[in-house]
């Protein structure tokens, strides 16, 4: 079945730039939370600056009853609006693929809960900055990586929504199996997301020094090597080295920096100082989770999971 | 007797206030914040709270001006114990030089500069109400001993012990007082750290989701201090127990919290920071301090 109609439930920035994109190849309607976000982009469209810069047309409602049929579903709420946003797809287009794009692991299951659409799994290491209801920057233009998740569909499929993403200007790479991929991210993201939420710091250059006793590098290190023994225990060989990538985005950060651009703010800080409820729960709690069904320890992911979730209610 | 304060901050002025109601004892403040200075040379230094005192004395942001001294009490924050002993250690050529300050590993800085050094923890706390007067939030008792690396002798310890009680601040002269300073470096670096890592006071500290993590925290400190061959005088854990009581402390934001907040340099070197290198030496892994360590100075 060719993806001629896309439908992206979630209108954040991820969402946003998924949205906007594909709106220049297929048919794309917007599911948002609030209606005058849905009112403000159909009247103004979908502006994109950064990387890209065009403004899109789009179909938006914050009415499920009002989305029209679609053959490719982007789930791109947060992982803790997940939940609701899937129910909200229940019972509608059948035979449509649903992509999910959640930080973490744990997205699909909720997803499967709601229905049976065949499933297709995704990370994405896109990253832009909100500025308004119908305006993203598109900061930083990485891949998504995806594949079928658990043979609810297969191979072919994936590699449809790539030609579609990458066809539409993102940047996309389709994988046989996911899993390598996204317990790389789960375990980047674990460790990134967990320390700058903490220490108050973008993803900047301390995430990477090793020189002194007491240098921060030195827990990302050790963080990273926890996850690296959990995903060894459950059977998953990495796609990337989690540390690698950490000091690979400091890089590419302190170029950005030089050429006059902010430091990436990590969503998981971006929720803490707005004192929103963060996706710890499906990051570092997932890996948490992990550990104990494969009988690793992790003390300091353990350790992580709880400051985070205690500076959530303070 | 002649004794000399070295950071006369809300610490500081509590020893030296009170020493300067003996008669056979002359006190002197090393301070560099001036109008404290100023003020307590020109108006006493005035306590007020958990009890009243004015001490008369005599305080100088400048070193040179103090005379040979007996005794030394260095009450600075400790990321300031060298710079602050580089200058005065000459007052105390031939005297014994006492920590009453935070954490572990101020006693080794001291001992750079002066033979004769007495390790101590106290347990009253005060905050500076304006310049020349403090407000002394809590009484209590304070345990002193010879520094075992280079100590200053026994009877100087109770000499000291002897003053600061008759003065008004109980003193307990001890052979070991490791006991009582590990104790009290166990319970606030789990309290400290976490509280300013998560913005949450003393007594939400103690609850979940960060009570495991703080009991986790105090029994690698417990180790290290096993490994020391100490014997801690009390359970920290029990201490932080009856400080997070609603009646007690339960609101109480940790010394370190307000720094991070204020956005001041913390002590985190000589608390976690403290206890995990002390734990390299020994041989004992403390990975939950060093971790807290490296996130707290992340985070300033």
């Amino acid at each position: 079945m060719a993806i001629e109609r896309v439908c992206v439930v979630g209108a954040g920035v991820i969402g946003s730039l998924y949205a906007a994109h594909l709106a220049r190849c297929v048919e794309v309607s917007v599911l948002t939370r609030r209606e005058d976000h849905a009112r403000a982009l159909a009247a103004e469209g979908l502006r994109i600056s950064g990387k890209s810069d065009f403004t899109a047309s789009v179909y938006a409602t914050a009415e499920p009853a009002e989305l029209p049929e679609f053959d490719l579903g982007i789930v791109a709420t947060k992982a803790t609006q997940l939940e609701e946003a899937a129910s909200s797809l229940a019972g509608r287009s059948a035979a449509a693929t649903l992509m999910t794009i959640q930080n973490g692991l744990g997205a699909e299951e909720i997803v499967r809960r709601q229905g049976d659409w065949p499933l297709v799994s995704a990370v994405t290491f896109m990253s832009g900055v909100r500025h308004g209801d119908t305006h993203v920057e598109y900061e930083l233009d990485t891949e998504t990586w995806l594949g079928a998740y658990a043979g609810t569909t297969g191979y072919e499929r994936a590699r449809e929504i790539e030609a579609l993403l990458v066809g539409s200007g993102l940047r996309a790479r389709s994988f046989p199996d996911l899993r390598p991929a996204q317990w790389s991210k789960l375990i980047f993201n674990a460790t990134v997301n967990a320390v700058s939420a903490l220490t108050d710091l973008p993803h900047v250059s301390q995430f990477a020094a090793r020189d002194g006793l007491t240098d921060l590098g030195h827990l990302v290190f050790d963080l990273v090597a926890e996850g690296k023994a959990v995903a060894a225990a459950a059977g998953v060989e990495l796609h990337e080295d989690p540390w690698e990538m950490n000091v690979h985005a400091v890089r590419r950060g302190e170029t950005l920096a030089a050429e006059g651009h902010y430091a990436h703010v990590p969503s998981m800080l971006e929720d803490v100082r707005a004192g929103r409820p963060t996706e710890v729960d499906f990051i570092t709690g997932a890996l948490v989770r992990e550990a104990a069904r494969h009988g690793v320890s992790v003390p300091l992911h353990t350790a992580m999971y709880r400051l985070v979730k205690a500076r959530e209610c303070a | 007797m002649r004794v000399a304060v070295i950071g006369c901050g809300a610490v500081g002025s509590l020893f030296a206030a009170n020493l300067a109601q003996l008669d056979d004892v002359e006190v002197w403040a090393y301070d560099l914040w001036q109008p404290h200075v100023d003020a307590i040379n020109e108006h006493g230094l005035r306590l007020s709270g958990a009890g009243e005192v004015v001490g008369r004395l005599r305080a100088t942001t400048d070193a040179a001006e103090l005379p040979r001294c007996d005794f030394g009490i260095v009450a600075t924050k400790s990321m300031h114990t060298s710079s602050a002993l580089e200058a005065t250690a000459h007052a105390f050529a031939g005297g014994a030089v006492c920590s009453v300050q935070n954490g572990a590993g101020n006693e080794e800085l001291i001992a750079e500069h002066v033979r004769e050094v007495i390790r101590g923890t106290t347990f009253p706390a005060g905050h500076i109400v304006e310049p020349g007067h403090v407000g002394w939030d809590t009484k209590g008792d304070t345990h002193i001993g010879p520094f075992e690396r280079s100590p200053a002798p026994m009877d100087k310890v109770r000499a000291l012990a002897d003053a600061c009680t008759r003065g008004g601040m109980p003193t307990h002269a001890l052979e070991d007082a490791r006991g009582a300073q590990w104790r009290k470096l166990i319970f606030n670096a789990a309290s400290n750290a976490i509280a300013s890592l998560t913005g949450r006071t003393h007594g939400q500290v103690a609850e979940p989701p960060t009570r495991e993590l703080a009991w986790a925290v105090m029994a690698e400190g417990r180790a290290v201090a096993d490994a020391q061959g100490i014997t801690l005088d009390m359970s920290p854990e029990e201490l932080f127990d009856h400080a997070a009581r609603k009646d007690v402390a339960y609101g109480h934001k940790p010394s370190m919290l307000q720094d991070v907040e204020a956005g001041r340099e913390t002590e985190i070197d000589f608390l976690n920071g403290a206890i995990a290198a002390f734990g390299e030496r020994h041989g004992v892994d403390a990975p939950l301090n060093r971790a807290l360590t490296q996130l707290v100075k992340g985070r300033v």
